[in-house]
């Protein structure tokens, strides 16, 4: 009975989001099959680039799934989630640009020199909201909120200058692809980050401290694992993950706008967390869950652009969709659909007595 | 170790805190200007919307000086109802000048005529306001409507076969986006030759990430565009980013036309390289003309020069990739 109780839950958790992608790619192969198309085309820069829906996808959710990789572990570990990876974002941006301009160019390595630069930093503001969350033991919700509301302010205080724009080659091979190879960049650096999230969880007992302080802190704490550590832990690794998500979206654009860097990105990044199966009160996650639901979050975007809803609109939209998601992964619903199947089963193994 | 983390967390707090406290600027409330100085309230937009505000809130501000005789208040302002609220609180501190640059070209007339009742010289600068001509003493601005036309003209000037065109708006409603929009929706509506394929908008911040995503959504779509008509520089590359993501060339030898206006430096540059094709000029330098009637007014002279509007116009042109050159970019770009 545990067993298979196990081993429900463990499926369960990917089946809501699974079945939603899958219903996506349906609706996308009966309303119109070139949507699935792919095709290579040389760009202006001369560069190979492969170009179609499904890689549009893929590229424009890339920073959207690495910072839901990182929610997803603050998410786990603090019961609650950061409202401000958009703002840290924008003042990563500002650090990275203000290193680029105090370097005198850019060359790959004042960028990278740019990028190490705007890390600390951003792991230093998320140690802030970290400390407010873990040491102070004030709401997640409530902690970060003053960085979500002064952030872009404190990124256009670094940065002064408007919206510097960045060209260089190598801004382009981050942003956009390296000469030579035709997937984008951006992609790239979603397996990376996930990469090194697996190995981390592999080498490291962090998966289970971290899960273990979500469900019970008190049970953790008599167990030995320092639950202010763990969560500390949880919000440099989300530091990191905007830091990656901020290099993106300014080599994406070609410039630094402190106002547009990745704005709205928290609710996406919290909504990815949900549409995965994770629950937003802490304890047991599945990565991979949350990574699903950025794509399925961009895939539905590029859906209605597909069919011609306007940009303006297309929030309603999306949101029509969203709850029909989250209600379906809802405890309630769930549970509804156990006692059903159960109920199910038990008809027919009452027929088959009888027969 | 831990002492050191400690006070870096320290740090990182009070540098929040203090950003915090950057945000708003509100007008100070004292009455008389100090030794002499002209008192000066002086309303705009967000220097963060474009380089061409960027460079429009330094040449005020480099020119509205202590040292030029002025005790001046700079708002900056993205939205009608806080430039609104700025003027009020001008009219409140007792300023002799109210110079303003609308987010919207409706609204403002009780505020001036409060201002006027006051006693207060109200001088319009870069963007118009729809009132009477009686409410503003001048006004300094671009004519945003001739810049539509002359970028329409040149579109026309190129005989292409048909005009598919992706059009991106900037704030709607204000002077800009009415004045470049307008020749282009009358072509279009005129000449059967001529649609316009999409049109959206940047937005209040003429977002570029904002163009971006509408041509992205009319690339996913499957829709086919020959022209951008972008109504600022930002935007037009916004949408080159995602061309560029999805293969398509663009520019003097590409398959899509691209238009932007402002005359960045940048902007300009992507002219000569040959990756746009065209760039409205829109001069943001007001400053010297705006000093030059107040000092005339405070020597009791009359300002000379303005039509029936009340207007003085900045002259303005527009540059194409193929015989734009480097001189240009030096004179003429901005930033």
């Amino acid at each position: 009975m545990s067993k298979k109780k196990n081993g429900s839950s463990g499926l369960g958790q990917l089946l809501i989001p699974l079945i939603a992608l899958g219903i996506l790619v349906l609706f996308n192969l009966f309303r119109d099959i070139s949507f699935f198309s792919i095709t290579m085309r040389v760009n202006n820069s001369g560069n190979i680039v492969l170009a179609g829906n499904l890689i549009s996808i893929i590229d424009n959710a890339s920073e959207l799934a690495i910072i839901a990789m990182g929610m997803t572990l603050v998410t786990a570990a603090c019961g609650g989630q950061d409202i401000s990876v958009g703002a840290v974002a924008a003042i990563s941006g500002a650090v990275l640009v203000k290193v680029l301009q105090g370097m005198g160019g850019i060359t790959p390595v004042s960028l990278l020199l740019g990028f190490l630069a705007a890390t600390l930093v951003t792991i230093l503001f998320k140690l802030f909201n970290g400390t407010l969350v873990a040491v102070f033991r004030i709401q997640p919700m409530i902690a970060t909120l003053i960085l979500f509301s002064c952030g872009r302010s404190i990124a256009y205080w670094i940065n002064g200058d408007a919206t510097p724009q960045l060209y260089a080659p190598i801004i382009d091979s981050i942003g956009k692809t390296i000469p030579g190879i035709p997937i984008p960049t951006p992609i790239f650096a979603v397996l990376l980050m996930g990469l090194l999230l697996i190995l981390l969880f592999r080498f490291t007992s962090l998966r289970l401290y971290t899960q273990s302080v979500g469900i019970n802190q008190g049970a953790a704490r008599l167990n030995g694992i320092n639950p202010t550590t763990v969560k500390l832990i949880s919000f440099v690794i989300l530091g990191v993950c905007v830091s990656i998500a901020a290099l993106l979206g300014v080599c994406r654009m070609h410039q630094l706008n402190h106002k547009n860097l990745l704005v709205d990105i928290e609710m996406d990044a919290i909504l990815a967390v949900a549409i995965g199966g994770n629950s937003l009160g802490g304890g047991k996650f599945k990565l991979i869950g949350s990574i699903l639901g950025a794509y399925i979050i961009q895939m539905l975007t590029t859906t209605l652009y597909a069919m011609n809803v306007n940009p303006v609109n297309i929030k309603a939209y999306k949101a029509i969709v969203i709850i029909l998601i989250v209600v379906a992964g809802s405890p309630v619903i769930k549970r509804g659909l156990t006692a059903l199947w159960k109920k199910l089963r038990t008809n027919k193994a009452q027929t088959e007595g009888v027969n | 170790m831990r002492k050191l983390f400690a006070l870096l967390l320290a740090l990182v707090m009070i540098f929040a805190l203090a950003a915090c406290g950057q945000k708003t600027e509100t007008p100070a409330a004292d009455t008389a200007g100090e030794g002499g100085l002209i008192k000066v309230g002086i309303i705009n937009l967000d220097p963060s919307e474009s380089g061409y505000r960027q460079a429009n809130v330094k040449n005020l501000q480099d020119t509205f000086t202590k040292e030029n005789g002025y005790d001046a208040t700079f708002v900056t302002a993205p939205t009608a109802d806080k430039q609104l609220e700025a003027a009020r609180g001008f009219i409140t501190a007792g300023v002799k000048y109210i110079l303003v640059s609308a987010a919207e070209t409706t609204g403002w007339d009780e505020v001036l005529k409060e201002a006027k009742e006051a006693g207060i010289t109200v001088l319009l600068f870069d963007r118009m306001i729809e009132c009477d001509p009686s409410l503003y003493t001048a006004a300094v601005v671009s004519d945003m409507r001739k810049e539509g036309e002359t970028a329409v003209a040149w579109l026309e000037s190129l005989n292409l076969p048909e005009y598919k065109i992706l059009h991106i708006q900037g704030q709607l409603g204000s002077a800009a986006q009415i004045g470049r929009s307008d020749p282009l929706t009358e072509k279009c509506a005129a000449d059967p030759n001529w649609t316009i394929v999409r049109e959206g908008t940047g937005g209040d911040s003429w977002s570029a990430d904002e163009a971006k995503k509408i041509a992205q959504a009319a690339i996913d779509a499957g829709e086919e565009f020959n022209i951008v008509y972008a109504e600022n520089d930002g935007m037009a590359q916004g949408v080159v980013e995602a061309l560029d993501a999805a293969g398509i060339t663009h520019g003097v030898n590409g398959d899509v036309i691209i238009m932007g206006f402002d005359c960045n430096r940048w902007a300009l540059e992507k002219l000569l390289a040959g990756e746009w094709n065209y760039d409205g000029q829109c001069s943001p330098f007001q400053a010297v003309e705006l000093d030059k009637m107040i000092k005339t007014l405070e020597a009791g002279g009359t300002i000379e020069g303005l039509n029936d509007l009340n207007q003085i116009i900045s002259e303005e042109k527009g540059f194409d990739a193929k015989i734009i050159t480097q001189a240009d970019i030096d004179t003429y770009g901005l930033g």
